[in-house]
């Protein structure tokens, strides 16, 4: 067994929803229910898989790469299939295997108009396989094209099955985002072409993270990689989504169809600040020392702007998209100080936002089923018509606005207090004074979720929801989707080590390779 | 005056022909033959078996190019001027293998439209032929040949609908053109031969590397003949015909062109450069540079204004001309450079001919439901032929280059060419790649979205609730060039494997 997961784990894991994608290809669109089963099945057998090779995984031994793959592919451009697991890696893929299924179950019955869940189905797979691939690529040219296989997919699940502005969001969405990735391939080149191997002087011509991230940038002078680092910096800012790259945020999950929102808050934004973690910094360290307190400040003016931006929203799910612009600022604030402690927050606040702003965008989806509106004004009084929807709201609203004991916590507070005393060569008034703003900023935080909860849940029903049959309490397919996560959020804001002992040994690793 | 004449009155001497050598060659030539004597002798009858004809030539003609490649020796006959090596069997293979697509999809359109058949695949064969001889010509005359052999019958085959106005207007407009272009580079030519006194590349690289000859005139030949080919290619400013002619032609002829033809260009153009005048990095290199970007520019912008696919392609093409062109401004830094840049090149040519014959294919499978290819008419289709619109997705969002579709591997070789000498010119194209593949996505995704989000157009005089059936041919042609597509992307091994070529090696060496 061991060997298996150790020759074929990550491939299976990575490549079964595919495959689920394919089989589904050839069934004919009208057996419904059959796709639907696939669809479950596929991304079933993917979490089982990823169960397995987490029960199997080596935790004392968790900074290494586990289950390495290593096997020919464009051997013209010296690109290798190389795949691996560590600590870093390991909660962002257990993310994605958890999420996607729960989605499919969300959607079993509720596909947004216009129908057509084979094609929505297989979207979600292929997405799966994309993000999947992403944690695990250990060759950057691997990487980005898992990176990539996301754009797509995404694309088509806003434009397609998104709401009355789809167009504008969805090309909005792809031009951002291939923008980004196109700078960020052209200096995965310049590293490929400039890193050398420290010991004999000789260029690496090489796209092996691991083998990049052990040199850190040998050979490559300190100007040239601050440039390298400018163009991974839009790359991967572009998708955390970082001030002043967000714009295309809001618009896409507004549009996009609540399981779309899912999965783009869950996991794609994800993606930007992994490879932030995985690739700029440790491969670039003088870069990243140079760009460090620029990002810093674009992280904290996330943090105040995406809050004030939530303070003036009048649409539930767009005030949800921007909480997303200031909680990916603490967590862009953790890594901006290139500490593993702040990293270490990073990786945790990565995966706490995943399931809170995940859960979140649920129920948000769910109230627009039931309400025909997410406008503010318009809903009130969850709590008497729906009592245990309202209650989970409450819920959410505290984890995400960090309340201790919450999975929420736990991202933010160490991320902030790692901004206090930033690595060596930082410039410490100056993240200090960053400490301070987000510190100002979890207070909006709290006050912009609790001021939601106040207008939507509480109060009495409105005249014109108060006699809907619509309205109904959570749903049996609701609670099944929705279990998991609340589950995670008390779980991680008890025992915020699960998380912790797994990342801390990559980071430090991570970090010392350089050093 | 007499010693100078007697020189050249020389006793004819034949060359050693290597038959192997040129036996793709011949294996057209006889099916071309083949081709016009079934019209003679069975007249109308011949209709039935022209198209079939014409694709087993094209494809008998794929054995001896297999059969050159399994023994792998590089050949050269007529002393020099005709070489079989790795990058010219690869190129044949591109044109034949695209040849074949186009008799794919021609044959349900000529068949119908009541052309003429057999003078039709007659056409394309010699067209071809021309194409296969151009892989191999190594000297000025046998390109010029080449050249001729090719355009001309792309000139009858571009008014082929001769009852359709559109159809002369193309067919003209792309012969003058054509001919102003030859007349250029001819002109270029004979400044050539002039300074070196051979229509060897051999030995006019030797002569200009030199520094023998004369500098002003070489740069004028290497300019002139540069501009001559900027035409076929349809590199910014020389694409004003592209349009007009890729939308009045019939659209399998608008697949040749934009393809074969195309590559055809290319593939002198890159023989001329690596063979011919590497050495004169100086005068080619800023004339790549300045031509690439204002193809990448001038073609994307255009293209954004345009409203109909077929004329969208057309400016799409010009800026896939500049992709490939791009390389060629940084191919003379170095022997290693030149390498990496000539392989991009042809991994892109290769890679391109598949996604873009797939996008024609589309073309016209939908064109024979809404006889029309404005950009407007398709909305909807994924909502009544939902494969179509998938296979129309994918084609575009390939030519885009979104992994894990072909095309990003095509532009992905192009950027690593132009990153790996480091030079600051070289880093700032690369740059404009990326930034033109972003302008290049906004209007690929707009059709995609015309496809996926928009409802079908509910005054539109045809048929939008049944799916369209493409006819048998169109079908495999879209199966191929999709599976091509599709491969490339996710093991690119096995067109890089391929496309690993190289001239200059070869030459030097």
């Amino acid at each position: 067994m061991t060997d298996f997961l150790n020759d074929w784990g990550l491939t299976l894991v990575t490549f079964v929803p595919l495959i689920g994608a394919l089989v589904m290809m050839a069934v004919p669109a009208a057996e419904e229910k059959m796709l639907k089963q696939l669809a479950l099945l596929s991304s079933l057998v993917a979490m089982v898989i990823g169960g397995l090779l987490m029960l199997d995984f080596d935790y004392g031994n968790a900074g290494a790469l586990q289950y390495v793959v290593d096997a020919r592919w464009i051997e013209v451009i010296n690109s290798r299939y190389i795949l691996g697991l560590d600590g870093i890696s390991l909660p962002l893929m257990a993310l994605t295997l958890v999420v996607v299924p729960l989605c499919v179950v969300y959607s079993w019955d509720h596909i947004p108009e216009p129908g057509n869940p084979k094609a929505f189905f297989i979207l979600i797979l292929i997405l799966e396989t994309g993000m999947v691939g992403t944690f695990v690529a250990q060759d950057l040219i691997l990487f980005f094209v898992f990176f990539e296989v996301v754009l797509l997919p995404m694309f088509f699940m806003i434009a397609v099955w998104g709401g009355e502005n789809r167009r504008y969001a969805s090309i909005k969405f792809f031009l951002f985002t291939l923008f980004g990735s196109a700078l960020m391939l052209l200096s995965f080149l310049a590293l490929f072409f400039l890193s050398t191997d420290p010991a004999t002087g000789e260029s690496l011509r090489t796209f092996d993270m691991r083998a990049l991230t052990d040199v850190a940038g040998a050979g490559i002078l300190g100007a040239t990689q601050v440039w390298i680092f400018a163009g991974m910096f839009i790359g991967f800012g572009v998708k955390v989504p970082m001030f002043p790259f967000h714009t295309w945020l809001p618009d896409a999950h507004t549009e996009a169809p609540t399981v779309g929102s899912v999965i783009l808050a869950a996991v794609l934004l994800k993606l930007g600040t992994y490879g932030f973690v995985r690739i700029a910094v440790p491969m670039l360290p003088e870069g990243a020392e140079a760009w460090a307190p620029w990002i810093g400040l674009l992280a904290v003016i996330g943090i105040i702007y995406g809050a004030l931006g939530c303070l003036a929203q009048t649409d539930m799910k767009r005030l949800i998209a921007f909480s997303s612009v200031a909680h990916m600022g603490f967590v862009m604030l953790g890594i901006a100080t290139l500490t593993d402690f702040g990293i270490n927050a990073a990786i945790f606040g990565m995966v706490a936002h995943g399931i809170i702003t995940g859960m979140l965008f649920f129920l948000a989806g769910s109230v627009k089923e039931r309400y025909h509106t997410l406008e503010i004004r318009r809903l009130g009084g969850m709590l008497v018509q729906a009592p245990r929807m309202g209650w989970i709201l409450g819920f959410c609203s505290m984890a995400s606005l960090g309340l201790p004991g919450l999975a929420g916590f736990w991202g933010e507070f160490p991320a902030i207090l790692s901004a206090y005393s930033p690595a060596e060569g930082l410039p410490v008034e100056t993240f200090r004074t960053y400490m301070v703003v987000a510190a100002v900023g979890t207070v909006l935080a709290a006050g912009y979720l609790l001021w939601l909860l106040q207008r939507t849940a509480m109060g009495a029903p409105r005249d014109e929801f108060a006699d809907s049959d619509d309205i109904v309490d959570v749903t049996r397919l609701e609670w099944i989707a929705w279990a998991p996560l609340l589950v995670g959020i008390i779980l991680f804001g008890v025992a915020p080590g699960l998380i912790f002992d797994v990342t801390d040994p990559a980071v430090v690793g991570l970090l010392a390779s350089g050093g | 005056m007499l010693g100078s004449a007697s020189t050249l009155i020389v006793a004819f001497e034949r060359p050693a022909i290597d038959w192997h050598a040129v036996a793709p060659e011949l294996t057209l030539l006889g099916f071309g033959a083949l081709l016009t004597l079934v019209d003679i002798v069975w007249l109308e009858r011949g209709r039935a078996v022209v198209s079939a004809l014409a694709s087993f030539g094209l494809l008998a003609s794929m054995v001896p190019v297999v059969t050159l490649a399994w023994d792998g020796a590089d050949r050269s006959t007529f002393w020099g001027a005709y070489v079989v090596d790795d990058y010219a069997l690869v190129m044949k293979a591109v044109f034949l293998l695209a040849g074949y697509v186009v008799v794919l999809l021609s044959t349900n359109y000529i068949a119908e439209g009541d052309y003429w058949e057999n003078e039709y695949y007659q056409m394309l064969l010699s067209a071809v032929l021309g194409m296969v001889v151009m892989a191999s010509a190594r000297d000025l005359v046998t390109i010029f040949v080449a050249l001729e052999l090719l355009s001309i019958p792309a000139y009858l085959m571009a008014t082929w609908r001769k009852r359709d106005l559109r159809s002369n207007e193309a067919g003209l407009k792309y012969y003058l053109m054509g001919v102003f272009a030859s007349a250029v580079l001819l002109y270029g030519m004979s400044l050539l031969y002039g300074a070196t006194g051979s229509t060897m590349l051999t030995d006019i690289d030797a002569a200009v590397s030199g520094g023998g000859a004369p500098l002003a005139v070489v740069t004028l030949g290497v300019i002139f003949v540069v501009v001559g080919f900027g035409f076929k290619v349809s590199a910014f400013p020389f694409h004003t015909w592209a349009p007009d002619t890729y939308e009045g032609a019939p659209t399998p002829v608008t697949a040749f062109l934009s393809v074969a033809s195309k590559a055809a260009g290319f593939v002198a153009l890159l023989s001329l450069v690596f063979v011919g005048f590497w050495g004169r990095a100086d005068v080619y290199q800023p004339l790549m540079w300045a031509l690439a970007a204002a193809s990448m520019f001038g073609g994307n912008l255009m293209a954004l204004r345009q409203t109909n696919l077929v004329r969208l392609l057309a400016y799409s093409g010009v800026a896939q001309a500049g992709y490939m062109l791009a390389p060629l401004a940084v191919a003379g830094e170095s022997l290693a450079t030149a390498d990496d840049a000539l392989s991009s090149v042809v991994t892109y040519l290769a890679i391109y001919a598949a996604m873009n014959l797939g996008a024609f294919a589309v073309i016209i499978a939908v064109a024979r439901r809404t006889a029309s290819a404005e950009i407007d008419t398709y909305k909807g289709l994924f909502r009544y032929s939902p494969g179509l619109a998938v296979a129309m997705t994918i084609f575009l969002m390939a030519l885009a280059g979104i992994p894990p579709l072909g095309g990003w591997f095509a532009k992905f070789e192009i950027v690593l060419a132009l990153l790996s000498p480091g030079t600051a010119w070289g880093v700032a194209l690369g740059v404009i790649v990326a930034v033109n593949s972003v302008i290049a996505l906004y209007y690929y995704a707009r059709i995609a979205s015309h496809m996926w989000v928009e409802a079908p157009p509910e005054s539109a005089d045809f048929d939008t609730t049944t799916p369209i059936k493409p006819p048998t041919s169109v079908s495999a042609a879209l199966v191929l060039t999709g599976a091509a597509t599709l491969a490339f992307g996710i093991l690119p091994q096995w067109v890089g494997h391929f496309t690993d070529v190289s001239l200059v090696i070869a030459l030097t060496g």
